[in-house]
């Protein structure tokens, strides 16, 4: 039952083979008896998932519904749920229940689905490790001295574990495609603009999108038919028509033109990595795939660059919690300032409180034009090479991380080894395109992800490549061992 | 020495949409604290801002307004400081590329000179809300109702020379914002806000003097006085040889004096940077074409159209067209009253006096423009006499009815009838036959001054209702025996 599809369910509740109510309890007993070990949830909504499922319930035995309905699935902790705990994994919102929904999770829950509680995550989603949370680390289900990669680590450690069908993550430099590809899960970060971002609490707002995390491609495109669309309370969403994202999924890959670039293969990247990669890309090849390098000569400047905007943005975006409306508050200030500075000293954690500072310098007035608008003419640049790629090949392809999953506290006195985990996936959110992480085998028993980015609002097509490439692989059907003796 | 003034405006002016900049909630003065406020204007985590398309329509019209360029491309930026009334942390503003270029207003003062004003730029903003210190022992209050209320800042080049100029220039952007009716101009609730920059120079010197800024200055006659009071302070200085720094002031007009709210070197970095919620407004030429194609008449226009139409002189049109609801006014009751410069007189006249009395705007007078024309019509057509007039208009304004109704009610029609007011001027020269005797022996000098006594007694016996027009030839030829 933990390692089915969402069609697969979907019907299985429609042929009252099971109801939503046994399904979502099967999902909460197995938290209950795995998660000690992953710490992947935050909150666990029991009461409102089961009240949620017997609603799905009613409205299946209607014969209504969509393809989510009655199917039990996680939110990442930093979309707002009205009346449930949300956190962002810091101290400073560890008490806050916002009295309104985000449109992801509001759109998520009007397609039916049971919401089985909120997911772990690097603070403020600072983190490619997941090691930043207030609430402690999370596991990856592979290996449980490894991390499940950051900072959208609780949603792909949960999906990996069986402990929910699907959740939300967001994407703002490879938050949801790193922990994709470390825990053996299929993750997609749409176009910037194609899924609202309101009721999402801010990292960096130029470059954060949410996405769907899933067992499988199909999997995603159910979700992304759910989420995805204009919204007019955010306004950088997008109003390009949204396609349908089933219709077109299975369509043969023949003639496809799938770039790889030489940046992206080049120091740094481990070896067995490597070879998994280009083993998936010969796959493609098999399936009618012609196969042509290509460059992104700005790769290596995606890093610098996004390390001054996304901070920028964060110092700004961030200010809001100063403990005078919501969040915490330090005890007995002696004033304002003292309001102001114990608050936030204490409601956020060093991670945070390091980019609140570099994002800070780099807008103070005399190096402004040095840091952020000489970041911002990178961007320009790393989004023209993408642009001048996609015009020449239909799909980018390359490894989603350098490793695979690296051990718990091997990184975390080296923020720049740190920072490189995300040399591959920062510049996709640089330029705004959509990209996927697909489980493409393993090195020493630890995942591997293929990224495959592609064109501005191509997530169809991306969905299409990856279906098409798991029709024909088995490597997002492997469970990790722990989940094997589960009772549930 | 001999100084020349040099002053450059800031204007907050509150744009009158029905909700705010960049929420729905609605926008009003005097609610319940943290009644008008939504998700976004609360900073809630996760509320992200949406344009109100109808403040952006006003800004373009001002511009249009001032002969400005408009910005085709404007972008929002966020001013980043923590206080408690900011709930995001950062106001979201305009910098580097705002909705109103380089524009210019023609400013005249009372002796008729005109001078040309620049206008450096007009950018949207949101206000922040309102701390309250009082009532809550030792804390303080916070009210996030204004918070993200739709400001337009007007920004003047350090083109202003007095505090007379000053003040005209801050009257004509009023009067400007009030007949677009972007603005309610009432600068009692805020609607107006000014912060004024003064620096002085040696007459003849071409770079300016250090400037100090004084806020948040509220009325025209606080903004004149707070120059004056603050020019008085810098040459002070000056003239002891010391040195002006740079510096926030506040007025305080119980006082009348300004002092210093924070220096240059405590201002703060407000780190501004374009707002990532907000993508860049772009307008099409359409857009700003058909909005300049709906502008109102505006003061300037109206006071030539006064001059040119109802030949009233260049100071009644100026006048009567440096507010709108005044113009509105005089323009309703003159299509009653049919003489333009006697409605504009009885306007700027009998009717300003009452209102300055009482303390009453025009839109609040309780004589409406219908009645006060009726009233001019009744002097027009010599039904009564200006000095009744006044009378009457007392009592309409005490709410007494209409002019024809008090004039019947208290019987005061003028006496027009020649035959009556000759035998009543008989029965006064029968009775004061010494004062006409010592008339008819006087030389014409002596006769001019003497003519008032028997004017006095003919409006005496007629109770003021003999028309003075038919009295004075009447009389001059009876005295003449």
């Amino acid at each position: 039952m933990f390692e089915q599809s969402i069609s697969t369910l979907a019907q299985k509740l429609r042929n009252k083979d099971i109801s939503s109510v046994e399904l979502t309890h099967l999902f909460l007993n197995r938290i209950a008896e795995i998660d000690p070990q992953l710490n992947s949830y935050i909150t666990v909504s029991e009461q409102h998932a089961l009240e949620q499922a017997a609603a799905a319930d009613i409205l299946i035995q209607s014969g209504k519904g969509t393809n989510l309905t009655g199917i039990p699935v996680a939110h990442k902790d930093l979309f707002c749920t009205q009346g449930t705990l949300t956190t962002c994994g810091s101290k400073m919102l560890s008490s806050f229940i916002p009295p309104y929904e985000s449109t992801v999770t509001s759109r998520i829950q009007q397609s039916g689905a049971v919401m089985l509680g909120k997911t772990n995550m690097d603070e403020f989603a600072m983190g490619s490790s997941n090691e930043n949370s207030f609430y402690g680390a999370v596991k990856n289900p592979w290996n449980l001295n490894t991390v499940p990669g950051g900072s959208s680590g609780g949603s792909a450690a949960a999906i990996a574990a069986g402990l929910a069908v699907a959740a939300t993550g967001t994407d703002t430099g490879g938050s949801i495609r790193q922990p994709a590809s470390f825990c053996g899960i299929t993750g997609l970060k749409p176009t910037y603009g194609r899924v609202s971002r309101f009721g999402m609490i801010a990292y960096a707002s130029s470059l954060d999108q949410a996405g769907p995390m899933a067992k499988s491609a199909e999997d995603c495109a159910h979700l992304m038919q759910a989420m995805s669309g204009f919204d007019e309370k955010d306004s950088t969403s997008s109003e390009t028509p949204t396609d349908d994202y089933l219709t077109n999924i299975n369509t043969p890959l023949t003639g496809l033109k799938i770039g790889l670039p030489k940046e992206y293969f080049g120091d740094g990247l481990d070896a067995d990595v490597a070879d998994v990669i280009m083993a998936a890309v010969k796959e493609f090849e098999k399936l009618g795939a012609t196969v042509k390098e290509i460059s992104l000569p700005n790769l290596q400047l995606s890093i610098p660059s996004y390390y001054v905007i996304a901070p920028s943005e964060a110092s700004s975006n961030l200010s809001r919690f100063d403990g005078v409306r919501f969040g915490h508050r330090c005890d007995d200030p002696k004033d304002l300032l003292d309001m102001y500075t114990r608050s936030r000293a204490e409601g956020f954690g060093t991670e945070v409180q390091k980019r609140i500072m570099v994002g800070t310098y780099a807008l103070s007035e005399g190096y402004y034009d040095a840091y952020y608008l000489k970041a911002q003419k990178i961007r320009r640049l790393i989004k023209e090479d993408f642009v001048k790629a996609l015009s020449e090949v239909d799909v980018i392809m390359g490894p989603v991380a350098p490793t695979t999953a690296f051990s718990l506290g091997s990184k975390t006195s080296d923020p720049v080894a740190m920072y490189l985990e995300d040399i591959y996936t920062l510049s996709v959110n640089l330029a705004g395109i959509p990209a996927m992480s697909v489980p493409a085998g393993f090195v020493d028993g630890m995942p591997v992800g293929l990224q495959v980015m592609g064109n501005y609002f191509a997530e169809a097509k991306l969905l299409n490549v990856a279906h098409q490439y798991q029709q024909h692989t088995d490597w997002h059907l492997q469970s990790p061992a722990m989940t094997k003796g589960a009772k549930a | 020495m001999n100084w020349e003034v040099v002053i450059g405006l800031e204007i907050h002016t509150q744009l009158s949409t029905k909700s705010k900049l960049f929420s729905g909630a609605a926008v009003g003065f005097g609610a319940e604290p943290n009644t008008q406020t939504t998700l976004v204007d609360l900073g809630m985590p996760g509320a992200l801002p949406v344009l109100n398309k109808e403040a952006l329509r006003m800004a373009v019209m001002f511009g249009h307004a001032i002969d400005a360029e408009i910005g085709m491309t404007s972008v929002f930026a966020r001013k980043n400081y923590f206080y408690p009334d900011l709930p995001k942390g950062y106001q979201t503003s305009q910098m580097d590329h705002p909705i109103v270029g380089i524009g210019h207003l023609d400013v005249t003062l009372e002796d008729g000179t005109t001078s040309r004003i620049g206008i450096t730029r007009a950018h949207l903003e949101e206000d922040a809300g309102k701390s309250l210190h009082e009532d809550f022992q030792g804390m303080t209050g916070i009210d996030l109702n204004r918070s993200s209320t739709p400001l337009l800042e007007i920004v003047s080049e350090p083109d202003i020379r007095s505090a007379k100029e000053a003040v005209a220039y801050v009257k004509m952007i009023h009067s400007i914002v009030t007949y677009l009716g972007i603005c309610d101009g009432n600068m009692a609730e805020g609607s107006m806000r000014c912060d004024v920059n003064i620096s002085l120079r040696p007459k003849g010197q071409t770079e300016y003097g250090t400037r100090t800024e004084i806020k948040n200055v509220n009325s025209f006659r606080f903004i004149e006085k707070a120059i004056y009071t603050e020019i008085e302070r810098q040459a002070d200085i000056l003239e002891d040889g010391g040195r002006i720094i740079q510096e926030t002031r506040l007025y305080d007009p119980e006082k009348n004096e300004t002092r210093s709210m924070r220096s240059k070197e405590d201002a703060n970095d407000y780190r501004y940077f374009p707002c990532p919620d907000l993508l860049p407004i772009v307008l099409t030429q359409d857009y700003v074409d058909e909005i300049k194609a709906s502008l109102p008449e505006l003061p300037s226009q109206k006071a030539e159209r006064f001059q040119s139409e109802h030949r009233l002189s260049e100071y009644d049109a100026h006048v009567l067209s440096s507010s709108r609801a005044m113009a509105d006014y005089f323009e309703a009751a003159n299509t009653i009253a049919k003489d333009a410069k006697l409605t504009a007189n009885w306007v700027m006249g009998e009717l300003s006096k009452l209102l300055n009395q009482e303390q009453l705007d025009i839109q609040n007078t309780p004589v409406k423009a219908n009645s006060f024309g009726e009233l001019v019509a009744r002097i027009k057509d010599n039904t009564i006499n200006g000095k009744t007039a006044k009378d009457v208009l007392q009592a309409m304004w005490e709410g007494e009815g209409s002019a024809d109704k008090i004039i019947e009610a208290k019987g005061l029609k003028q006496v027009t009838d020649t035959d009556a007011i000759e035998s009543m001027i008989q029965t006064i020269l029968d009775a004061n036959a010494n004062q006409v005797q010592q008339y008819r022996s006087s030389d014409e000098d002596k006769q001019k001054k003497m003519i008032g006594f028997f004017v006095g007694q003919v409006m005496k016996a007629s109770q003021g209702k003999a028309n003075p027009g038919i009295v004075n030839p009447i009389l001059a030829k009876m005295l003449k025996g």
